[in-house]
């Protein structure tokens, strides 16, 4: 194999085969890149076995073949690579090295037979469908948050995509927890989706997903089946197993009685509360909210470091009300909120907070409080 | 030389036997009144507990274990004269002393006169280490003009008073810092006052062996072993750094120790890292019914404890041992610490789960780590588990209960699994 390629594609190629492979795992090739060339491209094929990324980049091929090398040390080089560099990577198939050259610089890595690359066995999937990159972009950014990193509860450690009726009409919902808080967000059902089954898409996924959704107009073709999920760009495909477990039923968890309405400036309460619990340095800081009519005090009392207080104007029509929150659940929910004024609906102290924006039920958030 | 009695307390100069009383229990030491650091072990606790309590006991070699499968958790003196030993397997114990009377340990007898000693040793100094319920460092550093006599005839008092009052002996190790006072008080039991001077160190740990070092077990000692370390003289001859790279942070500890130097200070109550029950089985068993019997008690076993200290946990740890001894360990951080029997019991029911297909097994344990003080726990709910907060309020209810009309008023259904 012999192949010139242009330093930008290579990177951003190679970038995402070496956030896919494990680290630290005991089956070397793992941590190997797949490199085949053939006619005009470059693919570039990393997998740890849960999920799998394919990339392809534009090249010249002046000899067609393929190898494998270990990603993160290619990674390494070509993002030490002066940007603009024509990069060839050769292979002689006799040496067990490929050569790596830019300029004056020159390298020869170890590599692994292709032959013993794994290579995700492809399925049949039973739902294909095309959604925009920004609608992706809102259901997985807004709702990954939440997503639980408990292992007994695997079945929580992803973002469950499926189909659900709001309001009579079918939507794309993402819904992640992890116990204390909850995301659910909805989008317009996009065509030919209608018979997904619901998949809980791993949080690592999630992450490596989010490398495909930065170009608004970019159009993802999306592959569901009960056991996987692939997520296609013209030059990328990520293709993930998905969790098998059962997501717990969280419409029971959606407070639908919550009477107690507080409207409040997102921006301005997320730094009220971040200011407050500035005083705390515990693990879980507890926030307390004391509210009266129009007016919310913020409160953090950490017996051994200090005590902190901030008041805000907001709209809060209700009786007397104190109940406390985690203060990291309470930044990361007030930070979803983008456009409108957050609104907060309590019951009482001890039961699950709802939070909105405006009146957008496109977007819920759930928030157990915390005992002050 | 400078000699004590113990029986009388008399401070003398020399002779083998007391110049007031005559009694031959005497201590005689060039630097006996000027070492601070001791340690003190109650001679055969458990049993001594028992024999004080049920005179019929006190010519028999008495055993505290529990079961037949159980372990020897203390032997009397006159069982140990057969062999037996603490943790040695009660089966085998009874093969060499198979006349003894085996008492199933009452333990929180043994905690009260553990606090009745404790409060006399609160006389002599606030600054008690206790390791365990039947023995702790004292510094006595600085007493002597509170006392108006010096360490040594404090400790002598000590364990007279122990004696008298409680029925309970107990052996004293003097010395110039915690390691030899430890290794002090074993030197002379039961009934002993050891003493291990500055001088005489180097002297005395020459030829002793290295599992004399308090944490040096049966692995260490292995590893020890492959360097050629069996003596503390051996130890002597490595540099500090080749320990060091040898075994680690222990290496630099060695060095110390070989030198008979210990640096750690006597500390009132250090911070308690964890908190464990475990139950050794009657026989094996893989039955996931008895098993889910014995989680619930040891977790509810464990919540009574950390709700008496008013402490928590964050890690919940399930130990289970197999039949053929190998033992599986699994833990798991919870979101916040807990001290509720529920939450520790679903937790290591979890943790169980996940596990239990490799039984049978012999023994259970649960027990909690990262701890934390009780009002930084319990803070949150779980919005998938919304009767958690229900059951927590039964459980403090029930708890309410039990305080007022004893510990078996109110159980749950599964305790008697």
């Amino acid at each position: 194999m012999k192949i010139s390629i242009e330093r930008a594609a290579l990177l951003k190629a190679v970038s995402q085969a070496q956030s896919v492979v494990e680290r630290r795992n005991t089956i070397p090739i793992l941590a190997n890149v797949l490199i085949e060339a053939e006619g005009d491209a470059a693919t570039f094929r990393a997998t740890d076995l849960d999920i799998e990324v394919i990339d392809r980049a534009p090249a010249v091929v002046e000899r067609a073949g393929a190898t494998t090398v270990a990603a993160v040390t290619l990674h390494e080089i070509v993002r030490k690579l002066p940007d603009g560099a024509l990069v060839t990577l050769t292979d002689d198939g006799a040496s067990g090295r490929l050569t790596v050259e830019a300029g004056r610089s020159n390298f020869a890595l170890a590599t692994l037979p292709r032959e013993d690359f794994p290579v995700m066995a492809s399925s049949e999937y039973s739902s294909n469908f095309s959604a925009p990159a920004p609608l992706l972009r809102r259901l997985f950014d807004k709702s990954k948050f939440a997503i639980s990193t408990e292992e007994t509860r695997y079945y929580l450690n992803g973002v469950y995509m499926h189909v659900a009726d709001a309001d009579g009409s079918q939507v794309l919902r993402c819904v992640a927890t992890d116990g204390h808080r909850l995301a659910r967000i909805d989008a317009p059902l996009p065509d030919g989706a209608g018979d997904m089954p619901g998949v809980i898409v791993p949080r690592k996924t999630v992450g490596e997903l989010r490398k495909l959704l930065d170009d608004d107009d970019m159009v993802i073709a999306v592959s569901v089946s009960e056991t996987k999920v692939r997520f296609a760009t013209p030059d990328i495909t990520l293709t993930s197993k998905v969790i098998d477990g059962t997501f717990p039923d969280y419409s029971r968890v959606i407070p639908t009685g919550n009477t107690r309405k507080l409207e409040v400036d997102a921006t301005e309460f997320a730094q009220a509360v971040d200011r407050v619990a500035t005083v705390s340095s515990e693990r879980s800081r507890a926030v307390k909210l004391a509210l009266d009519e129009d007016r919310l005090v913020l409160s953090v009392n950490a017996p051994d470091s200090g005590a902190a207080e901030e008041e805000l104007a907001v709209a809060y029509g209700d009786e007397h009300l104190e109940i406390g929150f985690n203060a990291k659940y309470l930044l990361e929910i007030a930070s979803q909120v983008d456009r409108e004024n957050a609104v907060f609906l309590f019951n009482s102290a001890a039961d699950p907070t709802l939070m909105r924006e405006g009146n957008d039920l496109s977007a819920v958030y759930v928030v157990m409080p915390m005992r002050v | 030389m400078q000699s004590l009695c113990r029986d009388c307390l008399t401070q003398f100069d020399t002779g083998r036997r007391c110049t007031a009383c005559g009694s031959p229990r005497v201590t005689s030491h060039p630097e006996l009144f000027g070492l601070t650091i001791a340690h003190m072990d109650c001679d055969a606790f458990y049993a001594a507990v028992e024999k004080r309590d049920n005179p019929d006991l006190r010519d028999k070699p008495v055993i505290i274990g529990g079961g037949r499968r159980g372990v020897v958790s203390t032997a009397c003196y006159i069982a140990r004269i057969k062999g037996v030993k603490s943790a040695m397997p009660m089966f085998q114990a009874l093969k060499l002393c198979p006349e003894a009377v085996v008492v199933r340990g009452r333990m929180d007898v043994y905690v009260s006169v553990s606090r009745e000693i404790r409060a006399m040793m609160e006389e002599l100094t606030p600054s008690i280490e206790p390791l365990s319920l039947d023995e702790a460092f004292l510094d006595l550093s600085g007493t002597q003009r509170l006392h108006g006599a010096p360490p040594a005839v404090m400790l002598a008092r000590l364990t007279r008073r122990m004696e008298r009052e409680l029925g309970i002996t107990g052996s004293v190790g003097l010395s110039h810092n915690k390691f030899l006072a430890k290794v002090a008080s074993d030197l002379d039991k039961p009934r002993g006052f050891s003493v291990i001077g500055k001088a005489e160190t180097a002297d005395f740990l020459k030829d002793k062996p290295v599992r004399l070092i308090w944490g040096v077990g049966t692995a260490s000692q292995a590893a020890l072993d492959k360097a050629g370390i069996r003596t503390f003289s051996d130890l002597l001859r490595w540099e500090r750094d080749d320990l060091i790279a040898r075994f680690g942070s222990m290496g630099d500890r060695l060095w110390h120790l070989a030198r008979g130097q210990d640096r750690r200070r006597v500390t009132r109550n250090a911070p308690m890292k964890s908190v464990s029950n475990e139950t050794t089985f009657y026989e094996d068993t893989a039955d996931p019914d008895v098993l889910d019997g014995h989680i619930w008690r040891l977790s509810e076993k464990l919540s009574d404890r950390l709700k008496a200290k008013d402490i928590a946990g964050r890690v919940v740890t399930l130990k289970l041992k197999r039949a053929n001894h190998a033992s599986l360990t699994r833990r798991v951080s919870l979101h916040d610490p807990t001290q509720m029997a529920d939450r520790i019991y679903r937790t290591a029911r979890g943790l169980f789960d996940g596990a239990a297909h490799e039984g049978p097994f012999r023994l259970l344990g649960v027990g909690v780590s990262d701890i934390t003080p009780a009002k930084d726990a319990d803070l949150s709910g779980d919005l998938l588990d919304p009767k958690a907060g229900e059951r927590a309020k039964a459980e403090r209810a029930a708890d309410k209960i039990r305080e007022k009309f004893g510990h078996e008023a109110i159980i749950k259904g599964r305790a008697l699994r």
